[in-house]
């Protein structure tokens, strides 16, 4: 065996600036297009969808293009009995939607379109008794829901609702040799996971019992030659790994271990400059998903055209502190 | 975070990995519905034996702002889906209907939903559940909703007998798919089946040395039975390692693996340990080597380990640091930087040579809280 890497090569003629407005108008658009049958299949998560439009276009300057009204109404009709938001109308409560509906209001300061008190008790619910969050009550066990939960529970002012000191507990039994996370116990570290778990004990301020040099270097490790990142080893690189590894970097304290430029080309060269948006690797088809992270990513990296992200809940700064929320980083 | 569900469908849509035409169910699907229904497809909304109920259309909300153009079939499954949840129908053909609106879209958590409470309401043959199950996963392994189905059924069922085989056949197509290495975990420690499972690992690892998956699997099955406190133990792993690595030395899951299983005890203190990796170092030079040659000596510093000279052992880490910075390992020079400084800072007496490796002017940092080089 050779030393083949695994990677992707980005051609000469790939976009290398960025096309703000392309992507504005791409947003602005999504799901009003004839032939939309992505956005038909996409029902399932449609409250994760909105909350994805909504924050690169907040990011943007551009929330004004979207249609809070519609929206918050369509919020109101998705809280079931229990307490729980489902993605959509018709759809049953998890806890997935449920975080990203709380965000949604949010951004729109308006909370109280929905039952809060329900919500907590939804979210309550959900710990197990070794401290875990079920996603639904089928129960699925994975370190996202800990961070759903925490997450929803932060933007609500509710942290006090669950057990903490169990909850804690849980995902820190889900850290592995090489310093990252799983979605349980033994799972193989994976960056997505490793966001939900560092962004779970910077709202629970418990950020000191990461080995930040350890899983720093893991991190960092996620960038290859192209300057992507990919989600662990052995894998291509994603521009949605420029969120996933970057937040998780910088709030661990050491994002300046990634090689900025070369990062910065390989999200640039995501886009389509016919289209608006970006895919999930140069050349591949857009959607919002990825066209969120790329611009996040380069929030993180400092580009001046966006609003400064928060690492944590991947939502605008100026929201969190507009709600009073500054989760611990380490530095 | 409700992004991180799409994780799994973008790793999905990488399967044009290994030369494997990309995945992308849209696309697919797409296909499937623009070319004309053949062979007398009859809309549930015409079927006689579904006259009494009303479909129920797709609702956006009170004044939706975008107009939809469903596929027609799609539209009618799921309009008279809509019609059995509403009246919340508990019979045999809202249970087919499941299976339909299953196959337009898997991933519809919801009808995933109405099919459990139906496969217990209707008291249905869980047997042929598990086959169901089985093909459809097979059709689409990288989907959350379809493992935790099957999970539920094998939980039902009581009865694991098929799990590790089908998996591996699972595996067998894709060695790293999440989730099915998930469910494997689950079966194996839930139902204590560990009896086989470290050659299992072998095998995956015999065909792709570098499977991350595999050698976490690895990890997590010692850890688990034999622990990895027996010297014996430790001792075959350290050895297999090596040997892993000298067929392929730019592997990272091995390095990571020998650096997890030794760093409790303390890299320099494995007996004969420093001398093996040198030796690699001609033949089988990579700069995960050299990093681990570098952590083996901070460990030998931050011991005091007595057969290392201490500042010998400095200036070797620091020389392997300003390597890697500035030739094998450019791309985390600032990572490298760091590294140096902290040795420089904790072990380096006043007359240390300068480091080259300062970190660059504050105003090109982007936060760095680290602090200045004395």
């Amino acid at each position: 065996m050779g030393t083949q890497v695994k990677d992707v090569i980005i051609k000469p003629d790939a976009p290398n600036t960025l096309f703000l407005d392309k992507h504005a108008d791409y947003i602005a658009a999504y799901g009003s297009k004839k032939d939309d049958y992505e956005y038909t299949l996409s029902e399932y998560l449609r409250m994760s969808g909105i909350y994805w439009g909504l924050t690169v276009m907040d990011l943007m300057g551009q929330l004004s293009r979207m249609n809070r009204e519609e929206i918050l109404d369509f919020i109101k009709s998705c809280q079931h009995d229990c307490g729980g938001i489902s993605a959509s109308i018709g759809h049953d409560p998890h806890l997935l939607y449920t975080l990203s509906a709380v965000q949604i209001l949010s951004l729109y300061d308006c909370i109280n379109v929905i039952d809060v008190d329900k919500v907590v008790e939804y979210v309550r619910g959900l710990q197990q008794e070794d401290g875990s969050f079920a996603g639904d009550k089928w129960g699925e066990i994975d370190t996202r829901f800990s961070f759903c939960a925490v997450a929803t529970l932060a933007l609500l002012g509710k942290l006090d609702a669950i057990n903490m000191d169990k909850a804690v507990e849980f995902v820190l039994s889900c850290m592995n040799f090489d310093g990252g996370f799983g979605c349980r116990p033994g799972s193989e570290s994976h960056a997505g996971q490793i966001y939900c778990c560092t962004g779970f004990l910077s709202v629970t301020g418990q950020l000191h019992q990461v080995n930040a040099d350890l899983l720093g270097w893991w991190l960092c490790e996620r960038q290859l030659p192209s300057g992507g990142l990919n989600g662990r080893p052995e894998k291509l690189p994603d521009v949605c790994y420029s969120w996933w590894v970057l937040a998780s970097l910088k709030i661990i304290g050491r994002i300046h271990w990634i090689d900025k430029a070369k990062l910065c080309n390989f999200i640039l060269a995501c886009q389509d400059e016919e289209t608006g948006g970006f895919a999930d690797r140069p050349g591949d088809m857009v959607d919002p998903f990825h066209t969120l992270f790329g611009v996040a990513g380069l929030s993180l990296l400092g580009d001046e055209q966006i609003k400064p992200v928060n690492p944590v809940f991947c939502m605008p700064e100026d929201v969190l502190q507009r709600i009073g929320l500054q989760p611990d980083l380490l530095s | 975070m409700s992004s991180v569900e799409e994780m799994s469908n973008s790793v999905a849509e990488s399967l044009e990995e290994d030369g494997v035409e990309e995945e992308n169910t849209v696309d697919e699907a797409e296909m499937e519905y623009e070319e004309p229904i053949k062979g007398g497809y009859i809309f549930y909304r015409d079927r006689k034996e579904w006259a009494d109920l009303e479909p129920v259309p797709q609702d956006d909300g009170p004044n939706p702002v975008v107009k939809i153009a469903y596929s027609e079939k799609f539209t009618d499954v799921f309009d008279m889906f809509r019609a059995l949840l509403k009246n919340d129908e508990k019979s045999e053909r809202a249970f087919a209907l499941t299976a339909e609106a299953i196959e337009l879209n898997a991933a519809n958590y919801t009808v995933w939903h109405y099919r459990r409470v139906l496969l217990q309401a209707l008291d249905k043959d869980l047997r042929e559940e598990m086959r169901y199950i089985t093909a459809i996963i097979e059709d689409q392994p990288k989907n959350y909703q379809v493992w935790h189905h099957r999970r539920m059924v094998v939980e039902w069922l009581n009865d694991t007998s098929d799990e590790q085989q089908f998996v591996a056949e699972i595996l067998s197509q894709d060695a790293k798919n999440y989730h099915a290495w998930q469910h494997r975990q689950w079966v194996i420690q839930e139902y204590k089946l560990w009896d086989g499972e470290l050659e299992y690992v072998e095998e995956l690892l015999e065909e792709d040395v570098r499977n991350n998956s595999a050698w976490n699997q690895r990890h997590f099955v010692i850890s688990h039975t034999s622990g990895y406190s027996d010297p014996a133990v430790l001792d075959r792993e350290v050895q297999y390692t090596l040997k892993q690595i000298k067929k392929a030395p730019h592997n990272e899951s091995a390095w990571n693996y020998l650096k997890g299983i030794l760093q409790d005890g303390g890299l320099s203190s494995y007996p004969g340990l420093l001398e093996q990796v040198t030796e690699l170092q001609d033949s089988s030079s990579s700069p995960y080597l050299t990093a681990f040659l570098v952590d083996l000596y901070e460990d030998a510093l931050e011991t005091n380990n007595s057969s290392h000279d201490q500042r010998d052992t400095l200036n070797k880490a620091l020389e392997l640091c300003k390597f890697l910075a500035e030739e094998k390992d450019t791309i985390r020079r600032e990572y490298w930087g760091y590294v140096s400084r902290s040795l420089q800072n904790v072990y380096g007496s006043g007359d240390s040579a300068p480091s080259t490796l300062a970190p660059p002017p504050p105003s090109s940092q982007h936060l760095d809280g680290e602090p200045i080089d004395p």
